[in-house]
This record gives structure tokens, sequence and C-alpha cells, in this order.
């Protein structure tokens, strides 16, 4: 469901005015002179988002992931998959519309999809919690992650969470329990996964859909332990320290590949993923076929070893004088 | 115990005799509290212990303890500072005034005569948030319990991720919880004690995932850490909500046991899990068995 009026970043100004004046010209153009001027402003536009899409600070990578015109995952699920039936409920409480999921096809592919998803109005973000999951989601969603193994479906995630509930009923009824359980279920899940985080990446929250055989993240989202503001919180005291926080959290894809917390990014198409729904879903879909076809010729037992193996060696500190890292790692 | 004698003045302490209580307020004879176990003898809260304070609580014997990567310390993957102050001098200042390298303190030793895995969790050191060592040390204890087939014992204390380390931290979630899942596949046994406070990452991870879930009274349980719940909420919590008290009332935990029974409780609940240990080094914790001879 795209937006009927499209959201403007303080950044994307000026952007917005060359657009207006392309339109302008667009409507009474008669000339061949005209429809020459209107390439060039078009030339221009591009040109332009390009430069400020390549020098954007994270905090501002954070504005744009948290975009409200940007694609959210059942935005993806309707221009990637095909035959999407959507499950519903976790079986001991409640359905949590904050998360969305169900089979589906990829390709020639059978899959399962779950993501986190936001709404995109206030109606629909009241519906949905601004896609902040409750436990009912998280079960629901390893409901899910079980029946992909059953029926030997690939798992494909789609991350896209503030943060999980911060509310007492969430408290009330396990959050930090339902979260755990998925991380356990995921560790010795026997299909092959992968997970792309296509907004924001926050914590726990994503990291419930995400502990995946790859990890793969669009070129403008984020990944962070924290969000800005609540990292800036706690460390400067402050939640107004957010740009400085983001910059500091190094939550954007590139920083994260050289972390060796995700295996991939996939690229946007210029001015990123809300002004070009079309061109990033076909490079989102062309990235998970890929990798699908990939993780499909190994072996699932394969699959588990080098899942875990990878999440034990992220930030393994290096000054282990008992050598007990090496020795004791089961596998 | 000795080792409460001769501890660290706390902040709160107005002269060596005395020391006010955090819960209750009310003057407490230093002595007095340290030989209950640092638990207020007015009003029953439950201070928190340092590493070693837990550790001498629950095992037989301190110097048969086997402590994993004592020297493991925290790297600074990020490259992060605030305000000119570099993360790794900010450990040092913790190192300085606890004498631990990192929260967790992991290794093998007995409980009444049984081996077993063990991690204890100091708060003092920056909150007791978890970043790569805290998750290293936690999932090589898992490891060893895997490895030697003994039992795992956790106690847990944290006030969530280390910012400091970023995504490396919150990946330490997925690290422990793979190493307990395997833990769990063999068969092995966990019994998490939960301390005061155990949230967020910590709880979504290893902390909440043992067979048998114990709390310490009074001690704040849950994800998302109170004043943030109040600042979206915008109203007061109850007083005890988040409590063990709490948790238990909700299901989420399975006992509430006070600290001066924590030890024969969890003898008892090893025994009956993982039935009896082979030579029984000491009888003086086993009493319950007799009740269900003819």
């Amino acid at each position: 469901m795209k937006p009927q009026k499209p959201t403007t970043l303080d950044f994307e100004k000026k952007l917005d005015q060359l657009r207006a004046s392309i339109e302008k010209v667009q409507s009474n153009a008669t000339s061949q002179d005209q429809v020459s001027k209107i390439e060039e402003l078009k030339f221009e536009l591009e040109a332009q988002t390009a430069e400020v899409y390549a020098t954007l600070s994270p905090w501002q990578r954070v504005q744009v992931a948290r975009h409200p015109d940007r694609p959210h995952t059942q935005d993806y699920i309707d221009m990637c998959f095909s035959n999407f039936i959507e499950l519903h409920g976790d079986r001991y409480y409640g359905d949590d519309q904050a998360i969305v999921g169900g089979p589906a096809k990829l390709g020639n592919h059978r899959v399962m999809v779950i993501g986190h998803q936001k709404g995109r109005d206030t109606q629909e973000n009241v519906r949905r919690n601004f896609g902040m999951a409750s436990p009912e989601g998280f079960r629901k969603a390893r409901r899910l992650m079980k029946l992909a193994e059953k029926f030997k479906l690939p798992l494909i995630t789609f991350l896209d969470i503030p943060g999980a509930s911060p509310v007492l009923e969430a408290e009330e009824r396990g959050q930090a329990w339902a979260i755990a359980e998925n991380l356990m279920e995921m560790a010795g899940l026997k299909t092959p996964f992968i997970t792309t985080v296509i907004g924001e990446g926050g914590s726990g929250g994503a990291l419930a859909l995400g502990m995946a055989d790859r990890v793969l993240m669009q070129e403008y989202s984020v990944y962070s332990v924290a969000s800005p503001e609540g990292a800036a919180s706690i460390v400067w005291r402050d939640h107004k320290f957010a740009p400085r926080a983001a910059e500091a959290l190094k939550l954007t894809p590139s920083d994260l590949l050289k972390l060796g917390v995700i295996d991939r990014i996939i690229a946007e198409p210029t001015g990123a993923a809300h002004r070009n729904y079309l061109d990033a879903a076909r490079l989102l879909k062309e990235t998970l076929t890929e990798e699908l076809d990939s993780l499909r010729s190994r072996s699932v037992e394969n699959l588990i070893q080098s899942r875990n193996a990878k999440f034990r060696s992220i930030g393994t500190p290096t000054s282990n004088p008992s050598g007990l890292a090496e020795d004791s790692v089961v596998s | 115990m000795q080792f409460f004698k001769g501890t660290k003045k706390p902040s709160h302490a107005i002269s060596d005799l005395w020391i006010t209580c955090t819960s209750c307020n009310r003057m407490i004879y230093r002595r007095e509290h340290e030989d209950n176990l640092k638990v207020c003898g007015k009003c029953g809260h439950h201070g928190r212990l340092t590493a070693s304070e837990r550790l001498e609580l629950l095992i037989d014997d301190l110097s048969k303890f086997e402590e994993i990567a004592p020297e493991m310390r925290s790297e600074d993957p990020l490259g992060f500072s605030r305000d000119g102050l570099d993360y790794p001098d900010h450990l040092k200042r913790y190192k300085s005034s606890t004498g631990l390298e990192d929260a967790a303190v992991a290794g093998t030793g007995f409980i009444d005569g049984r081996h077993v895995s063990l991690v204890v969790i100091d708060f003092r050191f920056l909150g007791a948030s978890m970043g790569a060592v805290m998750g290293e040390k936690v999932t090589l204890a898992v490891e060893k319990a895997s490895l030697e087939g003994v039992p795992l014992i956790i106690v847990p204390c944290s006030g969530g991720a280390r910012m400091q380390e970023g995504m490396i931290s919150l990946m330490q979630m997925a690290k422990t919880v793979a190493a307990i899942r395997n833990f769990h596949d063999q068969g092995g046994l966990y019994i998490a004690i939960l301390t005061d406070p155990t949230l967020a990452g910590v709880t979504a991870s290893f902390a909440s995932l043992a067979d048998v879930l114990i709390a310490e009274p009074g001690a704040t349980i849950g994800f998302t850490g109170r004043r943030l719940i109040e600042q979206i909420v915008k109203q007061k919590l109850p007083k005890d909500a988040q409590s063990a008290e709490f948790m238990l009332c909700h299901g989420m935990i399975d006992l509430v046991v006070q600290r001066n029974v924590l030890r024969d409780t969890l003898i008892n609940t090893l025994d009956l899990l993982a039935g009896p240990t082979a030579p029984k080094n000491s009888q003086a914790h086993t009493s319950l068995p007799e009740t269900v001879q003819q």
C-alpha cells in the first residue's frame, strides 16, 4: 500500500523543489524545447539525489530507514512473492498484527515468509502498534518457523521494528521469554533461512526473527543494539544525543559488514526504496532468489552447523589466554 | 562467612559500623547485615552480592573453583568514545573499583560435592551490561558443561546490552542461546538463579532458558526497564511490577527463594533432577530424601 502523499525529510527538500519544477514544466510541455528541458531537469534530479544519498550521516540514514513512505514487509510480500496466505495467531493468547507471516512462493520456491509490520497511517499504526511486536507476535512467528521446518519450506524474514513493545502487558506475558525461545528455535531450525533488514532493525525484537544463515541488509536500513535515542539516554543520559549515538553505534550496513555481523548489502535505487518501490523490490527479489538457490544446494545439517559457528565467532575477544574457545567449540 | 567482613565500604555507608538499607532506609548494624548475607533484618530486602560473595554463598570451597578465561577483557570493536572518554579507559575505571576484568565470572566448582559449571555476574561492573566478554564467558561455561556432562548453574544479573559494543553485544544473545540449545539437546540440566536486576537482552537470551528458574525475593526481572515503560505509557508503574514475585504470579519463573535457603534449594533441585552424586562430600544439606523413605 503505497502512500498517497509522500513525506519529505529535511535533506530531501531541494530534491522536492526540483521534482516540483519538473512537474510544472511537464504540465504544459508542448514544444521540443520544453521536452529537452524536462530531460535536463530529470538528469539534474538524478545527480543531486545520488549526491545527497552518497553523503548521508548515520543519523540521516536512521531517518531514511524510518521514513514513513518506506516499503514495509507487506509491500515486499505483494511485490516479490505470489500466492501468499497470511496465517494468524499464537495459539496461546492473541494475534499480534505487528508481525505478519505465512506461506508464499518466491518464483518457483515454496517458502515461509515472516516480518515485522509497521502501519502506513495512524489508524493502521494503532492496529499494528507501530511495528512494536508483543510476545504474541514472537510466538506466532515461532509457530510459523516450526511450520516451515515441518513442511521443509525455506524461511525468509524481514526485520523492521523500532523495538519490542515496551509496555507492562508485554512484560506480564513474557516478552523476554518469547524472544529467547525464538532464538533457541532458530539456533536449530532445520531449514534454509535468510533474513533481511528492510528498515529499522531494533534490538532484541529484530534479532527475534533474525538468527539466519544469511543476514542481509538493504542499503538504507539500519541495525542497532538499541535505538539511537535509547542508547543516547543510557550513555549520554539524554535522548537528544541520538545523532551522536547513531554515529557511535556503527549501525549502517557497511559498518556491520566490516564487523562481521551481516553477510551482504542489497542495493536500493537512487534516492532509496521509498522513492522507487518497484526497483527496490526487484533488487530484493533478485538477491533473495540467488541466496536461496545457493542455500538449497547445502544439507540442513551443514546449514545449522555453519549458522551456529557464525554466531559463535562474532565478537570473540582475542585476549583469551586459556585457549578454551578453540578447544571446546562443540561441532 | 569470612568474605563479608572484608568487603569494600558501600557508598551508602554512614559509618564503619552502620549502614542504611537501600529499601527501607533503616539503620542496620553492618556486622549483622553481613552475617545475614546482606539481607536486611528489618524489611527482608536482598542486597546485591559481588561475584566472589555469590560464589562463596553457593559453592563448597572457593579454592577449588577453576575460573574459565579469567583474564579475558573487552576489546573496543566500535572505537567507542563518549565526550573524550574512550571505552577502554572507561573499563579501566571499573577494573580498578571492582578488581574484575568484566562483570561475568565463569568457572567450574563443586556444590555439595557435585561438579558444576557456573557463571556469576557482578552488577558493580558497568551495570553488568552484556558485551562480548560476558557472551563469551557464558558460552564457554555452557560448552564446558556440555563437554563434561555436568549441570550448568548461571546466576544472571544485568541492566541489558553494553551500548559501547553495539551490535557485537546484541549478537551475544544469539551466541549464548545457540550453545544453550545444544546443551539442552544433549539432555543437560540448566538452573538459573535470577538476581536483581535481570533485564533486556540477558533475560531475552540465556537467563530465561533454564530448565528451572529460581529468583531472589524482590529482584527486578523483565525485558524493558521501568524508566522506559513509564516514559512511554506516561504513568507510574505499580511498585511491585517486574518484581520476582510479580513474575512468579505471571507464570514466568518457578520459585522465589530466600537467600538463606538458596544453596539448600539448589542442591535439592540438582539432586532431584540430575540424581544424587556418587561420592557425597557432605550430607549436611540433604535432609529431605528421608521424608520419602518408608
